[in-house]
């Protein structure tokens, strides 16, 4: 395998400094057993050799459709699940970096409170028989701080960050709305001071009028607190809301990488067109413009040859049935892994004048 | 208007007019030990043959709940208090020129003849959850072949024709085979598909589909979309399309009817609903719904708080306690009724004249949407 990793020297910030996080090469396959003697039969691929970088203070955005790894990859990053291969090099605040996909889990402890997660799931990832005091206050006795009236305290500071009531505290959690259990999510998440947050599709089990505080509010956290989030989601318009750079997966790779008005608007890779071809647009008086792109995502069990997306693209030709394109960077900051990606001409998503604020 | 009770048969050409279905203050309550939820409180619509209506409308907002009182397949418990549902219906179900009848379905005893006779063949359902609909130990074309039998006349092996037929015109490739698979043998899209299948193959004229794209991914949606809409012009059927996604609204309705809290805040064309909103609530939705035509990284304007409980619902119009344009003793003590402010376009609330329907002078007119408090 030749170096499909971008270069180094875009990746610095403007301070100079590497990434927060980058991850290369990461792969998470997962085995399919069969039979009595459990004999190995199949490997789902369901991360294959994905390479990325998060900056610090800035939001990544991680988009495809169901299946395509992109959970997969988040757990793998917070090492929930232990990669098959590759490697999530993490900075730590003193600029040291280490490789978190080698070390072992009491290694591992020191980076647990730098690195937090908000679930997708606000109903299931509250335990109900814990009180909102319980649950925001643990990371904070687990990690030392044993005195009550302290913990009372950061709680109380945590719950008017996230716009929460501090007499809510004693209440548990059937008491709140989906909106507030969120809030109660993210007052847990961030308890630690965490430098890196990965939310995996914080908002998409909210109602509508809902789902815009949410996203507020992790804006305005993340000014406040110089958080860096590292956003999962389905929904490329919740993406394109709070991303500063966009990813997009698919089927255990990751297609395409770009800041997000260049990505929406001058996407270079066909599958990352037609996903944004395919939403739907609150528009009734455009009504013509929903394209779909034909057949199925393809399985990460059994992935067609060469790229995983030729059997669904218009522009397919010999060389994309056979060879499995790299990652590159085409322009700066702009990286596509499509062969074809300096000829084609992909239309994105003008910015519509009338709903600019 | 149809102010006769029972079955009447009238000829069809006076009849072509007349909306297909028609839902005149229907009212579908809860009654639980905690207290009766008001799911439904009040709801009017028509569906004009060959247009698609379609309900938007957060979570509890009974949205569903008023699809299963038109199919009368309301829970235990759950029961219609108020309200007419006057449906268009073909004498011979077989025969899409037979002469048709008005039949009140309220009327109706949910487990008669004649209400069984009405589900499937002349009002089909494309439920949410494609994997919940089908029997995992039935053949997707046995169950379709169930439907079909039911309610046409015709031997197994005709049925198992039309079945292949339909599945031909969903889409689906090699439909002889994939007509013998199990439900979980099929991907997603397929699956989605097949329930359409399913939902067309008596020929029904209104189709309900209650959410039908959101348990699927993006591109599949699409093509789903797609599919409804040239069924639905190559048939002329009519589609109630039950939503969250403002989205898929704005690309499928003509009308539009939203919903908030059991009843109707503002109906019209899909276009005055999109570009001339009235209601506050309608406003402020459009306003707070993430575009990929927006700028990123700009703050969304909110609707401050959240959905009430269904058992504490908030007195006068459900939406006041939530809305920038609250009137203290106006919206708080009463009830508002549809009014009408343009050509079929229809707004429920207070600041709207019920005389004429014009705008009276408020003083927080052009209050900006305020920040979220909690």
């Amino acid at each position: 395998m030749s170096d499909g990793l971008p270069p180094r020297v875009p990746k610095a910030d403007a301070a100079g400094k590497s990434p927060l996080l980058e991850v290369r090469h990461l792969k998470k396959y997962f085995p399919i057993y069969k039979g009595v003697l459990r004999k190995l039969v199949n490997q789902v691929r369901a991360v294959d050799d994905v390479s990325l970088f998060v900056r610090e203070g800035e939001t990544l955005g991680l988009v495809g459709e169901s299946g395509c790894g992109k959970t997969t990859v988040s757990r793998c990053i917070l090492r929930a699940i232990d990669p098959t291969s590759g490697e999530i090099l993490f900075r730590e605040a003193d600029d040291k970096v280490t490789n978190l996909a080698a070390l072992d889990r009491s290694e591992l402890r020191r980076f647990r409170p730098q690195m937090q997660m908000i679930f997708q799931d606000p109903f299931g990832s509250l335990n109900p028989r814990m009180t909102i005091f319980e649950i925001v206050s643990e990371p904070l006795y687990v990690n030392g701080m044993r005195s009550k009236t302290e913990r009372e305290d950061h709680v109380a500071e945590l719950l008017r960050l996230v716009g929460l009531r501090t007499e809510y505290m004693a209440r548990y959690p059937h008491a709140f709305s989906g909106g507030q259990r969120q809030r109660i999510g993210i007052a847990r998440a961030l308890a630690l001071n965490p430098r890196l947050v990965v939310a995996d599709e914080p908002v998409s089990a909210l109602d509508v009028s809902v789902q815009a505080q949410v996203l507020n509010l992790m804006l305005d956290l993340q000014q406040k607190l110089n958080l860096t989030y590292l956003f999962v989601a389905h929904d490329l318009s919740v993406v394109k809301h709070i991303s500063d750079r966009v990813c997009v997966m698919y089927v255990g790779k990751l297609v395409e990488m770009a800041t997000t008005e260049e990505l929406f608007q001058a996407p270079r890779h066909p599958y990352t067109a037609a996903l944004m071809m395919a939403v739907p647009r609150p528009d009734p008086s455009s009504r013509d413009i929903i394209q779909d792109l034909p057949g199925e995502v393809a399985s990460p069990a059994n992935p067609p040859s060469g790229c995983y997306f030729h059997p669904r693209c218009q522009f397919a030709t010999e060389v994309c049935r056979t060879q499995t394109p790299e990652l590159r960077e085409i322009t700066p900051d702009h990286f596509v892994s499509c062969h074809r990606a300096e000829e084609l001409h992909l239309a994105g998503i003008k910015v519509n004048q009338e709903t600019q604020i | 208007m149809v102010t006769q009770t029972h079955p009447l048969v009238k000829p069809a050409s006076d009849l072509t007019r007349e909306p297909l279905l028609r839902v005149e203050d229907l009212k579908a309550y809860f009654f639980m030990d905690e207290g009766i939820v008001r799911a439904v409180d009040g709801v009017s619509f028509d569906v004009m043959p060959g247009k698609v209506v379609g309900i938007v409308g957060e979570s509890g907002c009974g949205k569903s709940v008023t699809m299963k009182a038109i199919l009368q397949i309301l829970e235990a418990g759950a029961k219609i208090v108020n309200g007419k549902v006057t449906l268009r219906s073909r004498i011979h179900h077989g025969d899409p020129n037979s002469a048709e009848e008005l039949i009140e379905l309220t009327h109706l005893h949910p487990n008669s003849r004649q209400m069984r006779r009405i589900r499937g063949a002349e009002i089909a359902l494309i439920p949410q959850e494609p994997m919940a609909a089908f029997s995992p130990v039935h053949t997707v074309g046995n169950q379709i072949m169930e439907t079909i039998l039911l309610h046409q006349d015709v031997s197994k092996k005709e049925a198992r024709r039309i079945s292949i037929d339909v599945f031909r015109a969903v889409g689906i490739s090699m439909p002889e085979q994939r007509i013998d698979s199990y439900s979980w043998q099929l991907s997603g899209g397929l699956r989605q598909r097949a329930i359409i299948a399913m939902a067309l193959s008596c020929n029904p004229r209104l189709l309900i589909a209650d959410e039908p794209t959101t348990a699927i991914d993006v591109t599949t949606q699409a093509q789903i979309l797609k599919l409804l809409r040239k069924l639905q012009e190559e048939r002329q059927t009519s589609i109630i399309f039950i939503t969250h996604d403002l989205g898929v609204i704005a690309q499928m309705a003509d009308e539009v009817v939203v919903m908030y809290l059991g009843m109707v805040m503002e109906k019209g064309s899909a276009m005055k609903i999109f570009k001339d909103a009235q209601h506050p609530y309608t406003q402020a939705l459009l306003r707070s719904i993430p575009s990929v035509q927006s700028h990123p990284r700009v703050k969304l304007p909110t609707i401050a708080g959240s959905i009430a409980h269904p058992f504490n619902r908030p007195k006068g119009c459900p939406f006041h306690p939530r809305c920038t344009h609250f009137m203290r003793g106006v919206c708080d003590a009463s009830q508002p009724h549809l009014v009408e402010v343009d050509e079929d376009h229809f707004v429920s609330c207070f600041l709207y004249s019920e005389a004429d329907g014009t705008k009276k002078m408020n003083k927080t007119d052009a209050a900006p949407a305020k920040e979220e408090s909690l």
